[in-house]
């Protein structure tokens, strides 16, 4: 099982959010994506997953698509429908049950284990417009559980949730890892990258650094990073990069 | 007693027009209703209206070519709104215009064809007859193609329900796993065309939407489940229908409006007093208790 980045760049008119970033993420292992506001990390994975048309390059994943669960922010997600807890989680079963087949007497077992592994076992019937931050996003963990995949993409995973729900969900990550999936995760705090992270790559736009976490979160590669973000300019040039070449 | 009965029952008894605009109404309702209710949980309510105004030149055309028919004119519409929704959809998907504004550029433009179109080879009869219908014309010809929308309608949904959900709920996550976003959703706008072209031969392409929308958006007020708000939504729908035949019977109103009127004073009255969303219950509600 791989992931690999071929010279990836995805573009907002024209200007690169992602540029150019070539690397091979650890396999079995976890990996958190790190970088200023604006470095294209939520970028990357929407690429990855096929939600966003890269410019040029590619994202080469040997994982079958119903081998890759993907976690989206909790913003990209309408919250006001009237469907509850279980049905979302029951929704992680698409690639058994597709638009119309059954998810039988086992899916649901599943996910009512789930369910109890994050906790919300009493919740199954409820809506979810009635959930906490911090609960919906244990139900959106839940929803990876059933999924059951190799490869699982988390994009910002623990914003607006609280410190015990965030530790809860870190012990799922180390369980991911312990069974050999592969983890990566958009991520904006340093000390649950060090704790939980082997891996990191620190963008901004570019790759700053890719490799162990403690060789990557340097200050020195910490700074560059930050200066490589502040750098947008309205008109820049044409990038030359010949992509295919390099 | 027999008061109640000239009021309520003899209209329907004694003439056939009523009993077919009856069940003209009661079919309207069945597949009008689920599907305003998905177009609001879609967050397109302004859709709708956007759809009705474009099926205008198409129903306009078939009239040109074969005068007042029934089947004419609903392809012709059909066509029409089906052909914005392409070219919308299409518009959005290759350029940066966002879905609704596109839908809004293309249904003006939908709408001023048609009306030059029945300006220049109607008289003005026949154009109030296309904007405002007339649900007592509903022939048997009609009422079969109303209920035939109805059963495909409610059909389709229960087909699709489940992927036009969730891509309503988590777009990002339904392209991550491979659904078919776009599919579904044109399926649906064939739903919503389907369900107007249906209506507005009874309430004229411009109340068509009406029925669709108004008992759609009340529904949420008074339900927590899917379930629930498709019942309802049906059961306001078809209030008003019944409501509406009867003030227009009694008062000589035109039917549509007063149908349409009726499920707006149904919102209103939910608006105040309705269980789940309603102003009153919300306000009680929040007045907690100490423990």
């Amino acid at each position: 099982m791989s992931v690999v980045l071929e010279n990836l760049t995805v573009s907002y008119q024209r200007h690169p959010a992602v540029h150019h970033v070539s690397g091979e993420f650890a396999d079995g292992e976890a990996t958190a994506i790190f970088g200023p506001n604006g470095a294209g990390k939520s970028t990357l994975l929407k690429a990855m997953v096929g939600a966003l048309r890269p410019d040029s390059g590619r994202a080469v994943m040997s994982h079958r698509r119903a081998d890759i669960a993907y976690l989206p922010q909790q913003s990209e997600i309408d919250r006001s429908l009237p469907i509850t807890v279980e049905d979302l989680v029951l929704s992680g079963l698409w690639h058994r049950s597709g638009a119309f087949g059954g998810v039988g007497r086992d899916g649901r077992m599943r996910v009512a284990e789930a369910l109890a592994t994050v906790g919300l076992s009493e919740f199954a019937r409820r809506p979810i417009a009635a959930l906490s931050s911090g609960q919906f996003q244990r139900v959106l963990f839940a929803r990876i559980l059933v999924q059951d995949a190799r490869l699982i993409l988390l994009d910002e995973p623990f914003n607006a949730v609280d410190a015990k729900t965030t530790y809860d969900l870190l012990a799922l990550v180390r369980r991911w890892r312990a069974e050999g999936r592969t983890v990566i995760a958009v991520l904006h705090d340093y000390e649950q990258v060090h704790a939980y992270f082997p891996y990191t790559l620190l963008m901004a736009r570019e790759v700053v650094a890719w490799g162990k976490t403690e060789t990557v979160l340097t200050d020195a590669n910490l700074r560059r990073a930050v200066e490589r973000a502040a750098h947008w300019q309205d008109r820049a040039p044409v990038c030359r990069v010949d992509g295919e070449a390099a | 007693m027999l008061h109640l009965y000239d009021l309520l029952v003899a209209p329907f008894a004694e003439f056939g027009f009523m009993r077919r605009a009856l069940a003209g109404c009661l079919a309207l309702a069945l597949g009008s209703g689920p599907v305003g209710l998905m177009l609001v949980m879609r967050r397109m309510s302004l859709m709708g209206d956007a759809m009705s105004h474009a099926v205008l030149p198409g129903a306009a055309i078939g009239f040109l070519v074969a005068g007042l028919s029934l089947p004419a004119m609903s392809v012709g519409g059909f066509v029409a709104g089906v052909l914005v929704a392409l070219l919308a959809g299409l518009a959005t998907r290759f350029t940066g215009v966002k879905e609704d504004a596109s839908f809004a550029a293309f249904f003006l433009m939908s709408l001023a064809l048609g009306v030059l179109i029945v300006s220049k080879s109607g008289s003005n009869v026949d154009l109030m007859h296309i904007l405002f219908g007339s649900v007592l014309a509903v022939d048997s010809a009609a009422l079969v193609l109303i209920a035939s929308v109805a059963s495909l309608t409610l059909t389709t949904l229960a087909l699709i329900y489940r992927p036009l959900m969730l891509e309503s709920l988590d777009p990002v996550f339904m392209r991550a796993v491979g659904a078919k976003g776009g599919l579904w959703h044109l399926l649906f706008l064939m739903l919503v065309v389907l369900n107007l072209v249906a209506g507005f031969q009874a309430l004229g392409t411009l109340m068509a939407v009406g029925l669709m929308m108004l008992p759609a958006i009340t529904s949420r007020l008074w339900a927590h489940s899917v379930g629930g708000m498709m019942l309802t939504s049906v059961g306001v729908a078809f209030a008003s229908g019944l409501g509406g035949l009867l003030l227009s019977y009694h008062f000589e109103l035109p039917s549509g409006p007063a149908i349409i009127l009726l499920a707006g004073v149904a919102y209103l009255f939910s608006l105040l007093f309705a269980p789940v969303g309603g102003a009153l219950p919300r306000y009680i509600r929040s007045r907690h208790f100490e423990q």
